[in-house]
């Protein structure tokens, strides 16, 4: 497993950049620890596919440079990175059984006898391909030939890195959510660095210890999924993140009060005035809705039953605002009232999140 | 926890400076051997194109790698004939008719065949190739009697029906093909993402399989173009193809070979249009992922 | 793949059907019923049954054309398939020259047979054409008229000419249609560019490898024109080919009953073959 670097990293595909539009990564630099979970997670056209071949080496970078441990690997070919990646649609070799397509890339380097055969079985055991090793390849379902391509990437002893490509999009759903344990148990196995992009929040937050949310070629924010769900640095992460994503209303913030729609709310931090675009940002889990009382008198417009929660959708003036109630709540009529949990509520400044003063 | 270095505003990058281009010059002679073979193709079409500007005579009297009588007689007899260029334009007619036809009725088919299994599915597969088989000779008699009988000698979609004998079977079995390769997985995806039949058919499978229909399209419109036996049947004025043209205006007057290459040149032109308008169909790359 | 059975399918197939049954059905009851019997003056039929099959079957005539053929196809077979995949393979993917390959290579193809004919035939020519000046400029005694050999190796060189491109664009095609994502793949696993090719550029180009096999074996079995217009089936009978032949014994002796039953005869080879290629080149593909 190695340490993955990247300094002053951007790609166009075009021949002739020039502004920054023709990029579709802009300038970053970043580091992957060795041995971590990274997701990339972002929506489509955000630049987390190029990201990703521009570490496995299948996309040359217009500018910038990679490191493996240290190691500058930015003119090196893809086997000489020595990585693996399991793309979007199961590549498995169709005229090969399943043995010899995971004994494939260790043939090519020159491994056979014992130290391939156990090596092999050792991979289909921790798959759960030992039944079907002497089947031909094609014949399996779309699962088993991702677990095929997931076994050539880790049948390699030595393998730097794990790049995964939105590996589920062509699972069943049932089969998505074991596919995707099985992985996480993988990482524990196996230890080696392993950087999945994804589009599915679920995909990413279950996966990664560290999460790269991306937006239009840019960083947007890193963290854990944690952090990007209590402190989303964004309210583009805002909103993609969580389901339902956090609710963002224009407001005036100035001292401890932002004012929303005419209605004052309190906040437990002090503000400086702006004239920069302003809004507040806060979960729905952080949203309290009472049939009457204390707070904003918002306009109840439908209740949808989610199982484990209710999600009641208000309006607070013109303004949507999803809140999240217990299974039990009793809510009649269509008015009510919320409060907002002063300690969940983000300030956002051009869509940038600001500290207030304590 | 992690150690992570970002800038905090990306900035634009710098131009040029650092720009790399790969010098992944593939120091390999392998287009040495396209080049060698359409050097091949076109030493027998210069040699056309050499007849055409010369006269019979000089043709056939002395060996000559350019005209020594450079003429344009040959190409203006034909371009100012009405009866030439017409045989052109019915040739052009009834090509694109079929091309239109068989590649149409064809897409349905094969993508049953391509996603479905049904009762005799195999073996009407065969058989339709089966219609390639036999010498358009021997139904040349039986569709003339067929054409006239429903009153349909001498037009244009009678030539193009008869050339679906034998493209479409061409056109199902390439199409077949090509949709063959694009995994069933994709189908499904869209069905998930709310597509209806209609709209996942064009707007999804039909762009993926883009060099079968190019390939399949560009066939049968060759295989309709040359097609000379059905065609002469099937026409006398009206819809008379250009190589009806061709044998008869050239027999009576002789063996007029100047004539013969001139009109061999010019018939090359539209088939090379189509093509020209197919290529991007057939060098599209098929790129997994961009669904 | 996965089939569904889906017997409503057959809708899908119907629009072909019914051209198809105007076209082939029809026509072809006609053929059949000419097989069987004799005709005197063209319309007085007598019922002769197989009299006219057993007859061409043990003809020496048919036993050499037949052979003829087979030689020929054979030949043309084995040089224009791998030379077609070969030039497949070594043509650029993308860029310009894509459009100028394609365009000209296509160009073989689209000229009327007779006129294919009759090009070889002057290029060929000993004393006024390029090729046959050519040849006996280097010494080597070439008159496709007279000698047989010339006349194969012209014949041969003719085809090869105006064929291998269809086995080209059908190659070119079908690699094309390879996803990215394998040869991306094969990269990673550290593939060889033999590997590559035997792995996953074959096995993905075999359907259009038996589309192209196919058409040519049919095509080249029935060939007529070009070869008639360049050596009329000669030296002598050098290079009649089967449809030469059943052309000559059709128009010269008036007879539909031994036409007939020859071009049966014919077709029934034809299908024969094919089914054979077809069933080795697609039997990976049958499913339990």
């Amino acid at each position: 497993m190695a340490r993955i670097d990247l300094v002053n990293l951007a790609h166009s595909y075009g021949t002739r950049p020039r502004a920054d539009g023709d990029y579709a990564l802009k300038t970053i630099d970043l580091s992957f620890k060795a041995g971590g979970a990274y997701a990339l997670l972002g929506p489509s056209g955000c630049g987390k596919t190029t990201l990703l071949n521009l570490m496995s080496g299948l996309l040359t970078p217009t500018q910038g440079s990679i490191l493996f441990d240290g190691v500058d690997v930015t003119e090196r070919t893809s086997e000489e990175r020595n990585i693996a990646q399991v793309f979007q649609f199961p590549v498995v070799y169709d005229t090969m059984t399943v043995y010899d397509n995971l004994a494939f890339p260790l043939r090519n380097r020159g491994v056979s006898g014992e130290a391939l055969d156990s090596r092999v079985r050792k991979i289909a055991d921790m798959l759960g391909l030992t039944a079907s090793l002497n089947q031909p390849a094609r014949r399996l379902t779309a699962d088993a030939k991702q677990k095929i391509s997931l076994g050539r990437g880790l049948v390699r002893p030595s393998v730097s890195a794990m790049l995964f490509d939105e590996p589920l999009t062509v699972i069943d759903p049932q089969l998505k959510w074991q596919l995707r344990s099985q992985l996480k148990q993988l990482h524990r196995q196996v230890a080696t660095t392993m950087i999945y992009v994804t589009h599915d929040q679920t995909e990413a937050l279950t996966f990664a210890d560290t999460v790269i949310v991306m937006f239009d070629g840019r960083i947007v924010q890193i963290g854990t999924p944690e952090e990007l769900f209590e402190r989303p640095n964004h309210t583009f992460v805002g909103y993609f993140i969580g389901s339902p994503g956090m609710n963002v209303l224009p407001a005036a913030v100035e001292g401890a009060v932002a004012v929303v729609a005419g209605h004052s709310i309190p906040l437990d931090r002090q503000y400086e005035k702006s004239s920069a675009k302003t809004e507040i940002g806060i979960r729905p889990e952080f949203v309290h809705l009472a049939e009457s009382g204390q707070g904003v008198p918002v306009r109840i417009k439908r209740i949808d039953d989610v199982g484990r929660y209710k999600l009641a959708r208000v309006t607070l003036g013109t303004l949507p605002l999803n809140v999240m109630v217990g299974e039990d709540a009793k809510l009649s009529g269509d008015t009510g009232s919320v409060q907002f949990d002063p300690r969940r509520l983000h300030v956002y400044r051009d869509g940038e999140l600001v500290d207030g003063r304590v | 926890m992690t150690d992570i270095v970002v800038t905090a505003k990306p900035t634009a990058p710098a131009t040029a400076t650092k720009a790399r281009v790969r010098a992944r010059s593939r120091i390999g002679f392998s287009w040495l051997v396209p080049l060698l073979y359409i050097l091949f193709l076109l030493v027998p079409i210069y040699w056309l194109l050499n007849m055409s500007f010369k006269t019979t005579n000089e043709i056939l009297g002395t060996f000559s790698l350019w005209p020594r009588e450079f003429t344009f007689a040959n190409y203006q007899r034909i371009l100012t004939d009405s009866v030439w260029y017409n045989g052109y334009i019915n040739s052009i007619t009834y090509a694109t008719l079929n091309t239109v036809i068989s590649v149409s009725v064809a897409l349905p088919a094969a993508y049953a065949f391509s996603r479905y299994r049904f009762l005799g599915d195999k073996h009407l597969f065969f058989w339709l190739l089966t219609n390639r088989m036999a010498p358009p000779a021997i139904f040349a008699l039986p569709f003339f009697q067929l054409y006239s009988s429903v009153g349909l000698f001498d037009t244009h979609i009678a030539v193009a029906l008869a050339h679906c004998l034998f493209n479409i079977p061409l056109a199902v079995w390439i199409l077949e093909g090509f949709m063959s390769g694009v995994p069933k997985e994709i189908d499904e995806t869209a069905y998930v993402d709310g597509y209806s039949f209609q709209r996942f058919f064009f707007k999804i499978f039909i762009p993926l399989i883009a060099g079968g229909i190019g390939v399949a399209a560009f066939f049968c419109f060759m295989f309709s173009w040359v097609e000379l036996l059905l065609a002469k049947t099937l026409t006398s004025v009206a819809a008379r193809p250009i190589a009806s043209v061709m044998t008869r205006t050239i027999s009576i007057s002789g063996y007029e070979l100047g004539m013969l290459a001139a009109a061999g040149a010019l018939t090359i032109i539209p088939g090379a249009i189509v093509i020209y308008f197919v290529r991007n169909y057939i060098a599209k790359g098929f790129a997994l992922g961009r669904v | 793949m996965d089939k569904t059975v889906n017997n409503r399918a057959w809708f899908m197939v119907l629009p072909v059907l019914v051209v198809m049954a105007f076209n082939a059905v029809i026509p072809l009851m006609t053929v059949v019923n000419y097989s069987v019997q004799e005709s005197f003056a063209g319309n007085v039929f007598f019922f002769e049954g197989t009299k006219w099959f057993e007859q061409v079957l043990h003809s020496d005539r048919f036993h050499a054309s037949l052979l003829r053929q087979l030689i020929f196809t054979g030949t043309i077979l084995a040089i224009e398939i791998p030379l077609g995949v070969a030039i497949a393979l070594a043509m650029p993917r993308k860029g310009p020259w894509v459009s100028v390959c394609l365009v000209l290579m296509a160009l073989p193809l689209l000229i009327p047979w007779n006129v294919v004919g009759a090009i070889w035939n002057i290029f060929a020519l000993p004393s006024f054409g390029l090729l046959g000046r050519a040849i006996n400029g280097l010494g080597i005694s070439y008159n496709f008229t007279r000698d047989v050999g010339a006349a194969w190796f012209t014949l041969i060189l003719m085809d090869v000419w105006h064929w291998t491109s269809l086995v080209v664009l059908l190659a070119y095609a079908g690699l094309m249609a390879i996803p990215d994502a394998y040869y991306q793949a094969a990269k990673i696993d550290g593939a060889s560019r033999w590997s590559v090719f035997r792995f996953i550029q074959l096995p993905k180009m075999r359907r259009v490898l038996t589309i192209a096999v196919l058409l040519r074996l049919m095509d080249s079995f029935m060939i007529y024109t070009e070869p008639f217009v360049l050596t009329g089936g000669g030296p002598g009978n050098a290079t009649t080919l089967l449809s030469i032949d059943l052309v000559k014994i059709a128009l010269g002796q008036f007879d539909l009953g031994p036409a007939a039953a020859m071009s049966l005869i014919y077709f029934l080879m034809v299908l024969a073959m094919s089914w054979v290629f077809y069933t080795v080149m697609t039997r990976d593909e049958a499913r339990a």
